[in-house]
């Protein structure tokens, strides 16, 4: 047992080293969606969508929503219809053979804004800008890391010699980043009186990819309670009928 | 096999044609089991349930997933979101396997601790080594379904092992792809073969309790049963035991899949496949980390692979390579303090795999294997002769019975 230990004690430590060798840790911040009974905040999914429209969409898509997800984050038919509307959806081909554009509707995918990686690329010094819809589960620290990089925009550090078209983060792997800083304070007009500072948008739109990447979070976790009680009851009702069989054994 | 006396008339029409029900009374009432099993016996009767798990969900899957390059990333999550019901069926199925490998691992160690794989259980314990390495491939297959980055690459990786085989490597390793690299007809194959090895792991499992019925359980003390005195029938008493036991296996379980569901997960494996991008460390799935560590720890392609393999092959060996004539390790002190050295083992050998291999690790990871090795095939052989063993207990009831004794 004492080998144990004194195994594990030197575990820790290996792990302790490994971490320091890779560089900034994104600070936690608190999530409405995080523990148990985390929710996501509705209000705060609503401004990050607009955050994400006004601010990001012009260069990342989140390819895995349709417009009708949108529900999830408390919009109605008609507003989701209104959203869609807005945007122009390539379609086709016609009678006469011809692809057209037409006005988005609810069961369109989010519209991209570039047609392909190619044109993203030239779009962007080369850089691909990223497919948001899993971000946050598809990096390590998830939306701590997100966040990290959306407010991580620092003096660069002197004897930094930046790359052309780059720009320096305290938290994007190897620091220089392609993305110029995406979120500017009250860059984004909020109409239900939050103030927009940097960190307000950051923590709005990370709220919103946190959905995107896992639309079905708030079910999981509601059912994931129900079926947690229902098995410490039953399970104790097991061990109650086991004492019963075993009392003549011992 | 005398059949019971059935009350309902249909239940004895239909077994005097066809024996189901004398069959199930007989293995399951019938069958005398040591009264001594402690809980560390739950642990064979939790993988059959999540092999079932894992079929069902598997099925359910299949219903949506498509095995094509361009689509099998969009199908997974097509599944987590616009499915019924989807979500959940994935992350059980995703979790249902790591949940597996703890399982059978703890079996496994359950069998070393204990012996039970000595005489005459020397065939049921090979069989469940079988199981192993289906499981591995299995899970190794699955995995690469979701086409995620870590699919891909470690599809790339693995298959790419073969090889290290002389003249011929690379001629199997283009046969094992369909191609010249990690692509469509290798996704497709691995589908199928996914589909197909848990139904061979349910065969093998039958072989395996049909092996496991011909002398019974073993048990903590070791010894054999020595007469009714000894034993109690299956059921009721170990099927309310499992039952509990499974009550608290799906408490944990639960508790991952709703509260914590990409635990195991890497989550490179949410990025879709890029064989343009080498992620930056590619990292098999945890259930495999001691066996990396073992491949990456000798600097020769080939004798990496071999021991890497090896490794699992002493499992097969390990009835003959251990000599003691006492199973249980509550019997043998020294071989006991073994045990857990090897235990410890093991989980430095998974977090040198983890890792990647450079400074320290690669020290760790060499000393670590070159004591897996030594633990098997040197000590114990050597051990089992020299060892004395503490004196054994006359039966299974000897100790419940003598203290009563004494007070009469
Ligand atoms: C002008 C185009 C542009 C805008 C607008 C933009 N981005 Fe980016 N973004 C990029 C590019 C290009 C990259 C790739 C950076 C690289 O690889 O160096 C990137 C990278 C990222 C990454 C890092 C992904 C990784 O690989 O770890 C995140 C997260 C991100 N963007 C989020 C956002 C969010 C959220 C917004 C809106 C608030 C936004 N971006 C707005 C162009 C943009
Ligand atoms: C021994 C039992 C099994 C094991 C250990 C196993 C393991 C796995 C693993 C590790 C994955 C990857 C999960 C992920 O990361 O997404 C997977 C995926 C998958 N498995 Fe299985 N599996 C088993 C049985 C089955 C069976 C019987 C079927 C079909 C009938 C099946 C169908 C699938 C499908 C369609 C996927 C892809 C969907 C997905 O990735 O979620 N599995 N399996």
């Amino acid at each position: 047992m004492r080998r144990l230990i004194s195994a594990v004690a030197l575990l820790l430590a290996f792990g302790a080293a490994a971490e320091a060798a890779e560089g900034a840790k994104p600070p936690a911040q608190h999530w409405s969606f995080s523990g148990i009974f985390g929710t996501f905040d509705r209000a705060s999914l609503q401004r990050g969508f607009q955050v994400y429209k006004e601010s990001c969409a012009a260069c990342h898509a989140v390819n895995m929503l349709f417009y009708r997800d949108l529900k999830g984050i408390g919009y109605q038919e008609d507003d989701i219809k209104a959203i869609a509307a807005q945007a122009k959806v390539m379609d086709g081909p016609n009678d006469a053979g011809e692809m057209f554009e037409r006005a988005g509707r609810p069961s369109d995918k989010f519209v991209r804004p570039f047609a392909n990686e190619n044109a993203a690329r030239a779009g962007n010094n080369g850089a691909l800008p990223v497919d948001l819809s899993m971000v946050t589960k598809a990096r390590v620290g998830g939306p701590d890391y997100v966040y990290g990089v959306l407010t991580g925009y620092v003096q660069t550090p002197a004897g930094v010699t930046l790359m052309e078209g780059m720009n320096y983060n305290a938290y994007f792997p190897g620091h220089q980043i392609a993305m110029p800083p995406p979120l500017q304070a009250d860059g984004v007009p909020y109409q239900d009186g939050t103030k927009a500072t940097v960190e307000q948008q950051a923590k709005d739109v990370v709220t919103f990819l946190a959905w995107a990447s896992e639309p079905t979070l708030e079910a999981r976790k509601q059912m994931g309670i129900k079926v947690l009680l229902f098995l410490i009851v039953m399970t104790g009702i097991l061990y109650a009928a086991k004492r019963k069989v075993w009392a003549s054994v011992h | 096999m005398a059949a019971p006396a059935f009350k309902n008339g249909l239940v004895r029409w239909i077994d005097h044609r066809l024996p189901v029900f004398s069959f199930l009374h007989h293995e399951l009432h019938d069958y005398p089991s040591p009264k001594n099993l402690s809980y560390w016996w739950n642990f064979g009767s939790l993988a059959g349930i999540v092999l079932v798990i894992m079929i069902v969900t598997g099925v359910f899957l299949a219903m949506h997933y498509t095995p094509h390059t361009a689509y099998a990333f969009d199908s997974v999550e097509r599944i987590m979101r616009d499915v019924n019901y989807g979500w959940l069926i994935r992350y059980i199925h995703m979790n249902g396997a790591s949940f597996f490998f703890i399982i059978v691992y703890i079996h496994i160690f359950r069998g070393m601790y204990y012996g039970s794989y000595k005489a005459p259980r020397e065939l049921l314990w090979i069989l469940g080594v079988v199981i192993l390495l289906l499981m591995m491939a299995t899970a190794f297959m699955g995995y690469v379904l979701p086409w995620g980055q870590m699919s891909f690459w470690g599809a790339t990786v693995i298959t790419n092992l073969f090889s290290a085989i002389p003249l011929v490597g690379d001629a199997i390793v283009t046969w094992l792809w369909g191609g010249f690299s990690v692509d469509n007809p290798t996704l497709n194959r691995f589908y199928s073969l996914h589909y197909l090895l848990p139904f061979l792991i349910v065969a093998v499992v039958m072989l395996h309790m049909v092996a496991l019925h011909r002398f019974g359980s073993g048990n903590p003390l070791g010894i054999d049963v020595k007469g009714p005195q000894d034993s109690i029938p299956f059921h009721p008493y170990y099927t309310a035991k499992d039952a509990f036991g499974a009550g608290v296996f799906f408490i944990a379980f639960a508790g991952v899949v709703f509260f914590s569901p990409n635990l195991f997960g890497e989550p490179d494996n949410y990025i879709p496949a890029n064989p343009l991008v080498t992620p930056p460390h590619i990292v098999p799935e945890w259930y495999f980390l001691p066996y990396y560590a073992i491949l990456r720890a000798i600097p020769d392609k080939l004798l990496g692979v071999i021991a890497m393999f090896g490794s699992i092959f002493v499992l097969f060996l390990l009835p003959w390579l251990d000599t003691a004539r006492v199973r249980s390790a509550k019997f043998r002190p020294t071989y006991r303090k073994f045990f857990w050295v090897l235990v410890v083992d093991c989980i430095v050998l998974g977090y040198v795999g983890a890792n990647p291999p450079e400074g320290w690790f690669i020290l760790v990871g060499r000393i670590a294997t070159a004591y897996y090795f030594f633990h098997f095939l040197i000590l114990l052989p050597v051990l089992g002769l020299i060892e004395r063993p503490l004196p054994l207990p006359q039966s299974i009831s000897a100790p419940v019975l003598k203290p009563a004794e004494g007070k009469a």
